[in-house]
């Protein structure tokens, strides 16, 4: 399934990295501890997250995630959206809580 | 022929953390290293360059590649390691609430680098600073 795929299946709002939306997903990965992702997200994963600094952009790129998903309606910082566009790499946000929005990507593609 | 490249960090300097390795990632990249080597590669500098932002003042990172390893050396000035034994144990993190706040300081960088790593030696002189070298072996496929 397509970045694209996801947006429109969970009503994901696209804030930036357009150039991205054709990334395939391959699973997901939550949690707010940026190490954490570092060591044990996989490549292809979707990152949920309330995070919304330019370092998770950083690390989406280094790991090769396909996208960034921020929940409870954080909005991304300016940096964050530059840097997104930059590295092509997806920002999408939902008003949905991490819980929520974890449950309904697993149950799309998990 | 072994190929050196040198990066310069700032501590508290957040948004530019990230920029060596993303560098020396897409060095490997070009050099058709295997990805999940560079996972490696990538997971070990980045812990330790963003080691030298949230803690230390300033420090040089020398990448050294040959046709077998990458060699990361990470010598910092800043306020050093009293106790490596007990900054190595997962969790143990003194960075301040608001590098918390962003996500660091879980904790897990330097058992991050341990778990990736093959070779990792950190050394620490406290109130001068810290140095880290880490190898990994490129399975001789680059350079
Ligand atoms: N370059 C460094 N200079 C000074 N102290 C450091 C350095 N790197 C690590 N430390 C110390 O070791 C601890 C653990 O590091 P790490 O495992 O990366 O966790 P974190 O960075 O999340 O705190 C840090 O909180 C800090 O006290
Ligand atoms: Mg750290």
């Amino acid at each position: 399934m397509k970045v694209t795929d996801i947006v429109e299946k969970l009503e994901l709002k696209v804030f930036s990295g357009h150039e991205g939306l054709g990334k395939e997903v391959c699973g997901g990965y939550t949690s707010d501890l940026l190490s954490d992702v570092m060591g044990h997200a996989g490549a292809g994963n979707a990152w949920i997250t309330i995070q919304s600094h330019r370092n998770v952009i950083a690390i989406a790129s280094l790991r090769d995630l396909s996208a960034v998903i921020l929940t409870c309606g954080e909005k991304p910082a300016d940096d964050t959206v530059a840097q997104s566009n930059e590295e092509g790499i997806p920002l999408l946000g939902t008003g949905l809580s991490t819980f929520e929005l974890s449950g309904k990507l697993y149950a799309l593609i998990g | 022929m072994a190929m050196n490249f040198e990066y310069r960090v700032e501590g508290g300097d957040f948004t530019h953390a990230g920029y060596a390795s993303s560098q020396v990632k897409k060095m490997l990249k070009q050099l058709g290293v295997e990805s999940t080597v560079i996972k490696r590669v990538v997971v070990c500098l980045y812990e330790a360059e963003v080691n030298i932002v949230a803690h230390a003042w300033n420090g040089v990172i020398i990448i050294t590649l040959d046709a077998d390893n990458i060699l990361m050396k990470l010598t910092d000035n800043g306020p050093g390691i009293a106790d490596i034994e007990l900054a190595m144990q997962k969790g143990y993190s003194t960075a301040s609430p608001e590098v918390r706040e962003m996500g660091f300081g879980a904790g897990m960088g330097l058992p991050n680098i341990s778990a990736n790593a093959d070779r990792f030696v950190i050394t620490s002189e406290p109130g001068r600073g810290t140095s880290l070298e880490i190898t990994i072996n490129l399975n001789g496929n680059a350079v």
